[in-house]
Formats: C-alpha cells, sequence, structure tokens
C-alpha cells in the first residue's frame, strides 16, 4: 500500500542514547537526573528518584500507561468470554491469563479436567515461557551487557547470536501457535479443556525444532552466566509458586523465603492491592506492607530441586544459584536455565503425550467463587472472580506479576542507586535502566512504560 | 552434529549502513503490545526487515528514540487520554504514511466496550482512588482524531498480512489485502462450517478475512477480531441468531475486539447494548 515519499524535514532524532536526559548538580552537591523513556520494557512509565546527601530518599515507579479497565470489562460475562478477552491484557504472555482463568474457573466449578488435557495445558505455557524468555533475554537484556541499543544493532555484528536467540523464540512460538491456533492472543483454551482435540502426529512435529532449540538454551545459558556483571545484593522476600513433584507453572502453592505456605487461592490472606498517586498500576505488598518479588530469581530459589534434570546440571555448571537468589543482574541467567527447563520439559511432554479421550468436558454454567494462580514468565499471577447466579462474572480481581513486583523494584532501586550516581551521567543511567529491564516489567500487564528521573531534593 | 556456535567473531552486514532507507517508527497507545510483537516474531524475516529500513523509533525493541520524521509510522493502540490526543495530532504532522495495526488503533479495542458505560462507574470499579487515574470518556479508534493511511486489522494483526506489507513498502508495490469474508478462507481451507455442522455462532460471514479462518479450524466460531467486512450484514446475521437466543445473547456476541467498528455497533446498539452494562454484573434488560 504505501510507497515511500519524500520526508517533510530533517530528522530530530533524540541523541542515541535515548531518553529525554537531564542532570542537574545543585549547589549543595546534590546530584539531580531526569530521563524520560525507559525503553526495551513492555508498556509506558518512568522512574524517579529523589536524592539528598548522596542518599536515595524516594524511589519511584511511575507508570502512566493508560488504563484500559479489564477488571470492569469482563462483569456481566462468562467465563469463556473471559479466556478471550484478559488475554488481551498482555501480547507478550496471553496464555498466563488465559491458564490462570480457565483453572480459577475449573477450581470454583468443580470441573475436572482430563489428564491429557492438564498435559497439553502445560506444553502450552511452556511454549509462552520459551517464547517470552527469549525474547527479553536475547531482544531487550542483552544489549545491556554488551553494549548495544538494540538486538537489531547487536546484529549487525553478532548475528549469528540474535538469529540464534530468534530461532529460540520461534520454537516457542510454534508450541502456542500449534495448540493455540496462532501465537499470540490463542484462541483455543476453553472451561473443561480444548475446543478441539489433537493427534499426537500433530503435536510430534514440535519435536524437531525443540531438540534444536534445547541445545541453543544450553548455549544461552552460558553466554549470559559468562556476561560482565554488575553487583548487587538485594534484600527482601521471593515468592512463588511451589507444586510438590514439578517445577511451578499451572498449579502450586504459594511459598516464600522465610516460610509463607498458602494456598493458591487464598493469595488475599497475605496479600493486598494498594493505589499509589504516582501510578496507574495498582501495587501489591504483604498485609503488614513488606514488598515481595516474583520471577525466575524467586522461582529457581523456591523451587530449584523440581527443575530438570537437564536445566538444573546447567544451573549447576555456571555456580550461579547463589547469585541468583540475590542479584536481580542475575536474573538473565535464571531465565537462560528456565529456557532449558521449559524446553526439556516440552520434548518430555511431546514424547509422553496420549490424545485426551475428553478434550472439552462438558460444564454446567452457575455461582462460584473462583480464585487461581499460575507462574506467568514474570513472576506469580493472581486472579478472583464471583460468577453470578447465571454463571456471568459479577465482581473480579486480576494481580499480575508486575504490578506486584512494583514495590520490591522501588525498593531495590533505592538501594542500588547510590553506588552509580558518582558515575557520568551515561553509565549511571545504563546501570539502573539494566537493573530495571532485569525485573522484565511488563507494564501494559501492571496497567501501564518506564522513563528515568532523579531529582535532588534540599 | 557441531552444535550451533552462538558467538562468533563479528561480522557486519552490508546493507547496514546504506543510505535513503525509509524511516520507520513504531509507536503505542492503549493497548497489549501485541500487535507490534507480531513484528518480532517475524523471526525469519525480521533481520533482513531491519537491515533495509531504518527503525528509528521503537521503544519496544531500541533504546534509540526519535521525534521524528518518519516515513512510515505505525500505531498500535486505541486514544483513551487527552495527552494521547495531542500525542497523535503531533505524530500525524511528522509523519508522512501512518499506518494503524490491530484491532485498538482501527476500532477501539475491547477497551471500547467501556463506551458504553459511565466513565466515573468502570473508574470506581477498578481503583479505589479514582481521581489520579486520567481518561477520556471514551476508547477510540485513531482514525477519530487524524488521517489514517492505511490500516492493517485484527486482535492481534496477522505474521502474514505484516510480512506482505513490509514486502510492499520495500519494494513499492500495492498490499494485497483482501477485503472478503472469513468463510472464503474457512472453504479454502477445507474447514467444515462451525455454524451449519454444529450451531455454534460464527461470525465469519460479516468479519473481514485475514487471520487465516483460525477459530473455525479449532471448532469455535469466529468472534470478529478482525472486524466488519465492507458491506457486512450484520442485520441479517443477528436476525439468524435471535431464532435460538435472547437479545441479549445476540448483542454478547457482536461485543468483542472490534465492537466499537460500524456496523457492529449498530447491531450491539439494536439488542440492548453490550453485557455488563451495570457494575455488579445486572442487566437492566432482565428486569
Amino acid at each position: 500500500m504505501p510507497t515511500v515519499g519524500p520526508r517533510a524535514s530533517a530528522p530530530t532524532d533524540r541523541s542515541p542514547e535515548m531518553h529525554d536526559t537531564d542532570t542537574t548538580v545543585t549547589s549543595n552537591g546534590d546530584l539531580a537526573v531526569d530521563i524520560a523513556g525507559l525503553t526495551r520494557v513492555e508498556g509506558e512509565g518512568s522512574l524517579r528518584l529523589k536524592v539528598k546527601d548522596g542518599v536515595v530518599e524516594q524511589a519511584r515507579l511511575e507508570i502512566f500507561e493508560a488504563p484500559r479497565y479489564f477488571e470492569r470489562l469482563v462483569v456481566g460475562r462468562t467465563p469463556d468470554e473471559v479466556i478471550d478477552i484478559v488475554a488481551r491484557i498482555c501480547g507478550i504472555c496471553p496464555v498466563a491469563y488465559q491458564m490462570t482463568a480457565v483453572h480459577a474457573f475449573e477450581h470454583g466449578l468443580g470441573i475436572e479436567i482430563d489428564p491429557a488435557v492438564r498435559a497439553l495445558r502445560r506444553l502450552l505455557y511452556c511454549g509462552e515461557w520459551i517464547e517470552s524468555h527469549a525474547l527479553h533475554v536475547y531482544l531487550l537484556h542483552l544489549p545491556d551487557f554488551l553494549g548495544y541499543a538494540s538486538a537489531l544493532e547487536l546484529a549487525r555484528d553478532e548475528r549469528v547470536t540474535v538469529e540464534a536467540g530468534l530461532s529460540l523464540k520461534k520454537a516457542g512460538n510454534r508450541i502456542v501457535e500449534l495448540i493455540g491456533g496462532r501465537a499470540i492472543h490463542p484462541v483455543s483454551v476453553q472451561v473443561g479443556g480444548f475446543s478441539r482435540s489433537f493427534r499426537r502426529s500433530e503435536i510430534a512435529v514440535l519435536r524437531e525444532p525443540l531438540t534444536a532449540a534445547l541445545e541453543v538454551a544450553l548455549q544461552t545459558v552460558e553466554l549470559v552466566a559468562g556476561l560482565d556483571t554488575p553487583r548487587f545484593e538485594r534484600a527482601g522476600r521471593l515468592v512463588a509458586l511451589r507444586h510438590p513433584s514439578e517445577y511451578p507453572m499451572n498449579e502450586g502453592r504459594i511459598v516464600s523465603s522465610d516460610g509463607l505456605d498458602l494456598a493458591s487461592t487464598d493469595w488475599r490472606h497475605e496479600f493486598s492491592e494498594q493505589q499509589v498517586g504516582w501510578s496507574n498500576a495498582l501495587q501489591s505488598r504483604d498485609h503488614a506492607g513488606r514488598p515481595y518479588l516474583l520471577g525466575p530469581m524467586a522461582r529457581i530459589t523456591l523451587s530449584g530441586e523440581h527443575l530438570h534434570p537437564t536445566a538444573a546440571s546447567a544451573l549447576a555448571r555456571t555456580g550461579l544459584a547463589g547469585e541468583i537468589a540475590v542479584n536481580p543482574y542475575r536474573s538473565i541467567v535464571a531465565r537462560a536455565v528456565e529456557l532449558v527447563d521449559a524446553t526439556a520439559e516440552a520434548l518430555d511432554l511431546i514424547e509422553a503425550y496420549e490424545p485426551p479421550a475428553d478434550p472439552g468436558r462438558p460444564w454446567t454454567p452457575g455461582p462460584a467463587s473462583a480464585a487461581w494462580a499460575t507462574e506467568a514468565p514474570r513472576g506469580l499471577i493472581f486472579h478472583a472472580y464471583e460468577l453470578d447466579d447465571r454463571g456471568l462474572v459479577a465482581h473480579a480481581q486480576i494481580v499480575p506479576p508486575t504490578s506486584q513486583n512494583q514495590a520490591a523494584i522501588e525498593a531495590d532501586l533505592a538501594a542500588f542507586a547510590p553506588s552509580v550516581l558518582h558515575l557520568p551521567r551515561e553509565a549511571a543511567t545504563l546501570r539502573i535502566e539494566q537493573l530495571i529491564r532485569s525485573y522484565d516489567p511488563c507494564i501494559s500487564c501492571a496497567t501501564h512504560f518506564l522513563d528515568l528521573s532523579v531529582e535532588a531534593v534540599r | 552434529m557441531e552444535p550451533q556456535q552462538l558467538i562468533m567473531p563479528g561480522r557486519r552486514s552490508p546493507r547496514a549502513d546504506a543510505p535513503n532507507r525509509p524511516r520507520i517508527g513504531i509507536v503505542k497507545f492503549a493497548s497489549c503490545d501485541g500487535c507490534q510483537l507480531t513484528l518480532l516474531d517475524l523471526e525469519d524475516e525480521l533481520l533482513a526487515v531491519a537491515e533495509r529500513v531504518d527503525l528509528v523509533e521503537f521503544a519496544e525493541a531500541t533504546s534509540r528514540r526519535s521525534m521524528g520524521p518518519f516515513d512510515v509510522l505505525f500505531v498500535e493502540g486505541s486514544i483513551s487520554t487527552a495527552e494521547q490526543v495531542e500525542e497523535i495530532v503531533r505524530l500525524r504532522a511528522v509523519s508522512h504514511r501512518l499506518i494503524t495495526i490491530g484491532a485498538c488503533a482501527t476500532a477501539g479495542g475491547i477497551q471500547a466496550i467501556r463506551n458504553w458505560f459511565e466513565l466515573d462507574e468502570v473508574r470506581d470499579t477498578v481503583y479505589p482512588g479514582p481521581t489520579y487515574v486520567e481518561s477520556l470518556a471514551q476508547a477510540r479508534p485513531v482514525s477519530d482524531f487524524v488521517a489514517v493511511d492505511g490500516e492493517l486489522r485484527g486482535c492481534p494483526i496477522s505474521p502474514a498480512q505484516l510480512r506482505e506489507f513490509l514486502v510492499s513498502m520495500v519494494t513499492g508495490r500495492r498490499a494485497q489485502l483482501p477485503d472478503e469474508a472469513v468463510c472464503l478462507e474457512c472453504k479454502r481451507r477445507g474447514v467444515v462450517c462451525v455454524a451449519v455442522a454444529d450451531g455454534i455462532p460464527c461470525l465469519g460471514p460479516v468479519t473481514r478475512t485475514g487471520c487465516g479462518a483460525i477459530c473455525p479450524a479449532y471448532g469455535r466460531g469466529c468472534y470478529g477480531c478482525f472486524g466488519p467486512r465492507e458491506s457486512a450484514n450484520t442485520a441479517s446475521l443477528a436476525k439468524w441468531f435471535s431464532d435460538s437466543r435472547s437479545a441479549v445473547e445476540v448483542g454478547r456476541l457482536f461485543s468483542g475486539f472490534t465492537a466499537w467498528s460500524e456496523p457492529f455497533r449498530a447491531t450491539i446498539d439494536a439488542h440492548g447494548g453490550p453485557p455488563g452494562q451495570r457494575a455488579d454484573g445486572s442487566e437492566p434488560r432482565d428486569a
């Protein structure tokens, strides 16, 4: 359709180092940096740091992604409509939303699913983990460690590396496309199972691309474990699901690094959402007001023994398990280990696959209190729905991982920033942004982008 | 087989610094990021595309930023705040061609369902302190505010259509984006009609093709995410649905990701509006 025409005027690109950045040293020596437009994250927001006498007084993750009011949009909808609608909260992790909703409804309505359906759903979720982690490791995070503005620029010098990452991402997308019909906003997940069944031969075509992907995933662990990484040791609570025998994905109990152990339906017994004036995303904290961190670091630390043996040995070879528990910059290693885990598990599921006798179990709509938590690539995600007498949603609560991580990200930034404030502006900004990207914030999920500003207060 | 080596000594691509590549921007408003992700999902073509164009603005993928001008600007998302209105007007002025991508930008998206509701009530439901949260009364398509030179439909857009569009863009020919019903794609794909064979309500007859007829191929009815095709007879389809359902249930079928586009919107209105008009889930029409 479009033919490319002449330009209206000369280009007015901002500095290649991105952002509207403004640094001022105030008369009393406090530093103020204003950066607008953190990139390589999903969605729109900013970071504001207030620094006095070298101490960060306040770190605020300001999220200004326009709200879309999903919890209101699902009111009056059927459970199957909700599964389609909540996918649209996030184009990167739609399966996480669909899985959390479908499990919540099935649990609330007392629907038992065919064990083969459970296996297919885990395979689907593995696909999303591979796609999302490969995207983050190669396209969003790796350029920080190697000093590039993007993976596209990295590809000019290291094309084979970026192609390897893309092949890994493609393997994950192949799974979602096959089971869900398309890579983004898949269509087949329904209460009771799937809208169709899959023959053994259909699933078997995934074996070859995933076998190749496993080799790439193993090399990815070596690659990222060898990256020059800033030192940082965070303190604070890690939270993830834990399953008695599996690496957590579709189900498990909510556990923490300090002994919490809670049914996944009971998230609200320990945590709650609060609104803060600087963000269009609600923030979650525990009832004592403490932040907590979700995601690959938390999962490996709390469920490392349930990693697939291939992933467990890859992690052991890095010797970084201890550092993964405390240094968010090492989350790229945690993601790479989970890439191995999800790929190896997917291969096992493909090998063992038998078509479900009952691909979609019939069920009767009715009233229910439905709640569940699963592990999205970015961390624990919780949904709760009240269904009325007609089986339609009367009330919904959707708690994405990034809104839960916000408070922990702010606390970590406040602790980390003083160590880089003496650096030249560009270097300090890069380190801080790289840290923010370490949490793989999905602002579209949390409502909602990042730009960074540091402000001196007197 | 030798394992593939991930890190190799650098070798610069010949086209990487070629002059006169078109300046491309990709921006988003209220949306899920899924349509711009579709570009990154073209794993086999992404690096070749990146060599042939100058991707000057794509915040999700690169830290280089640009305020414009753009030869082609791809816009994802609906316009739903006053700041977004200002920004789309600014972007239009610096863009030679502006292409909307996806159901949110072309039709308002799923968030346009709230256009039927009172904003204050919607805000109160989601946020305890709604005063901080800024929104326009409606989430609307980009074409309500500025001239649009082309569009890619879908929730999300189709990778095949995006590929076709990009190829046409760099070769300077017209993109082939047919305006047919999903039904035709179903027939070509050899999918048994879910409406005829199983009585499943399906928006295929009134919905524009492009997805590959995924939903019928997966045993369910089309939910209209590519929006209405040209001169879609939604009234006739709605009448057919009405034989076995109440007005609320007919309206529900059209109240998806392109509900705000005509004639889906008129059909929903003719059936009393979308589901969920009351915050507690009760339907005014039930009373």
